[in-house]
């Protein structure tokens, strides 16, 4: 278990975290979303000590990282920047890392061959690939079977057989009761691994809530009707809990009826339906408009196209 | 809420049992892990290697190039520590061996690692400083010794040379092998302070080279300033005639220790407070 508490972090005059309180629960993935610049690499950093909080703490398993004593059995971590140095092969860079630990050759052995890089162990990790390199770390995260992981886009630069392979590694790792933390800004890949989405936005908490409810409330659906008749059908729809628009002439978008109950009322009322049609809202939609406000990073080729 | 609280009840520290044996970490497992680290760089063997061979092939030219007494010759080509000359190149490479060690960590992001396995981070300082004392030690101080037999068995070939039991010779003999040591790990300590590998090397070039050009241009007061540095305190220990003013051998080695400890400090506090 992973525990912030009003967590900062300031960099010069740019607040790179801001206040983050939140829990990381054991037994199942979670996600840590947010768009480029968030704050997630930087909250992960803390949570192993590599950065000092500006203010607020954070715990792993009730204590800093740095007072356990078995620190790579307690926390594997993959970190966004390559942390291997290139000079040296991958195999004996596990080494070294599992020496501290007491960790012998048969472990060492057994996670190269675990990522799938038994063929290159013995190259100069300068040389990987960006894929080649992330297993490297998902290696390193995996020495000691440790009790929790915090993995920072572990699918940057995976193979579709990779992404699938680590995916069910972590859900399988969570099921054991482990704690699984993984950064990302994909929703599409969060919404398949993890059971729980942290949202950031410039570094301050926007969403913390398992990931069904994040779906539900994210692609609620809307439904559209035309019908010469649309007035008449707003009135009879309208109730709380729904809102009714007038989108164009004659037709309307209601949220919070399904296609079904809307068909069911116009029958009831002899109401001619000359469309009616659910629209599903991607979960992408949902992830943009709440992390709209928030982007550090926006691309400039939008505006530009709408100028052309 | 209820639900996170009954899986908090259940979840201590352990409560998963993991599949692999591991140990806690201590000052002897970190020093292994640094030692499989500067073994399995080729470029630690190669700097070495290249400080030991230019320790020798030096020995071996100054001993035949000074073979028979000439009018050209002052006292310091012709003084016991004079084959040992192959130290200012040693320096250069210990100490760029020095900073290498621990700058490359940092420039490769490796320190991250390195701390997430060994997150109070001191036990790393003390195991890369006794990895790196102990191999250059090792390697140092006995190619001082047998540059200095062969240089001299060179010598004695056409007169009359010196011989490890001459006086003040063991001293400068070991004091040499010594002197690069601890030059190397200042150079260590410059790494940990500086972090990038370009700042680690000029910063310790000028230290060593730099500076005691620099006390000269004061005069004597300069110099009275320049014997206390690194370079120089080396001197009064390494070379058989050093330049005035100079401290004693003992107080040399003593003023070295002092930046090596200072040197260590400063590392210390910066490791500790510096976000990696
Ligand atoms: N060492 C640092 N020094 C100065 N600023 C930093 C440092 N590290 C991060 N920042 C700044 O803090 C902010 C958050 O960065 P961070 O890398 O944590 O974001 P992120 O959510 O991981 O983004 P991404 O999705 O691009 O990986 C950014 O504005 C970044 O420029
Ligand atoms: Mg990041």
């Amino acid at each position: 278990m992973i525990q912030a508490d009003s967590l900062t972090k300031r960099y010069g005059d740019k607040l790179a975290v801001d206040g983050l309180t939140f829990t990381v629960e054991p037994g199942i993935v979670t996600g840590f979303l947010g768009p480029n610049g968030a704050g997630k690499s930087t909250t992960m950093r803390m949570i192993l000590g590599l950065d000092t909080p500006t203010s607020g703490t954070v715990t792993v398993n009730g204590k800093p990282f740095a007072e356990h004593l078995r620190p790579l059995a307690e926390v594997g971590a993959l970190l966004e920047a390559r942390a291997v140095h290139t000079g040296r092969s991958a195999r004996n860079h596990l080494l070294a890392m599992a020496a501290t630990a007491g960790i012998g050759v048969k472990r060492v052995d057994e996670v190269i061959g675990m990522v799938g890089l038994a063929d290159v162990a013995g190259r100069r990790a300068g040389a990987f690939s960006l894929g080649m390199g992330q297993r490297l770390g998902i290696a390193s995260a995996l020495l000691a079977d440790p009790q929790t992981l915090i993995l920072d886009e572990p699918v940057n630069g995976l193979d579709p057989d990779g992404v699938r392979w680590i995916r069910n590694l972590l859900k399988g790792l969570a099921e054991e009761g482990r704690t699984v933390f993984l950064s990302s800004h994909l929703m599409s890949e969060m919404a398949v691994t993890a059971d729980h989405v942290i949202l950031v936005g410039q570094g301050r908490l926007l969403r913390d809530q398992s990931m069904a409810d994040f779906i539900a409330e994210a692609s609620s659906d809307v439904v559209r009707v035309r019908s010469p008749q649309a007035g008449q059908l707003a009135d009879l729809l309208l109730a709380s809990g729904v809102t009714v628009r007038n989108i164009a002439e004659q037709t309307l978008e209601v949220e919070g009826l399904t296609s079904d109950q809307i068909g069911v009322t116009a029958a009831g009322a002899s109401i001619t339906l000359l469309e009616l049609s659910t629209q599903t809202a991607s979960l992408e939609d949902a992830y943009m408009a709440l992390t709209e406000d928030s982007i550090d990073y926006r691309s400039t080729l939008e505006n530009t196209k709408d100028a052309a | 809420m209820s639900a996170a609280s009954a899986v908090e009840a259940t979840a201590g520290p352990s409560a998963v049992r993991s599949r692999v044996e591991s140990q806690p970490v201590t000052l002897p497992r970190a020093l292994r892990s640094e030692w499989i680290k500067f073994r399995s760089l080729r470029s630690s063997w190669a700097m070495l290697g290249a400080a030991v061979l230019g320790m020798l092939l030096i020995s071996l030219v100054v001993a035949y190039n000074t073979r028979h007494l000439t009018s050209g010759q002052d006292a310091n080509d012709l003084a016991s520590s004079a084959t040992l000359q192959g130290y200012y190149l040693g320096q250069l490479l210990i100490g760029a061996l020095g900073v290498l060690f621990v700058s490359s960590e940092f420039s490769t992001g490796m320190i991250r690692s390195t701390f997430a396995a060994v997150p109070k981070r001191i036990p790393v300082l003390w195991a890369k400083l006794a990895v790196f004392f102990a191999v250059t030690a090792a390697a140092m101080i006995p190619i001082s010794v047998i540059s200095f037999l062969l240089s001299q068995a060179v010598i004695g070939h056409y007169r009359t040379g010196f011989s490890l039991t001459d006086p003040g010779v063991w001293r400068i003999v070991l004091g040499t092998g010594l002197y690069l040591t601890l030059v190397g790990v200042i150079g260590g300590m410059i790494g940990w302070i500086v972090r990038s590998t370009p700042g680690s090397l000029v910063t310790y070039f000028g230290l060593v080279l730099v500076l005691p050009i620099f006390g000269e241009l004061f005069g004597s007061a300069g110099k009275h300033v320049a014997q206390f540095l690194p370079s120089q305190a080396g001197a009064s220990f390494t070379e058989a005639l050093p330049e005035s003013p100079h401290l004693a051998p003992g107080a040399g080695l003593v003023v070295l220790l002092a930046w090596v400890a200072a040197g260590i400090a400063i590392a210390a506090a910066s490791l500790r407070r510096r976000d990696a």
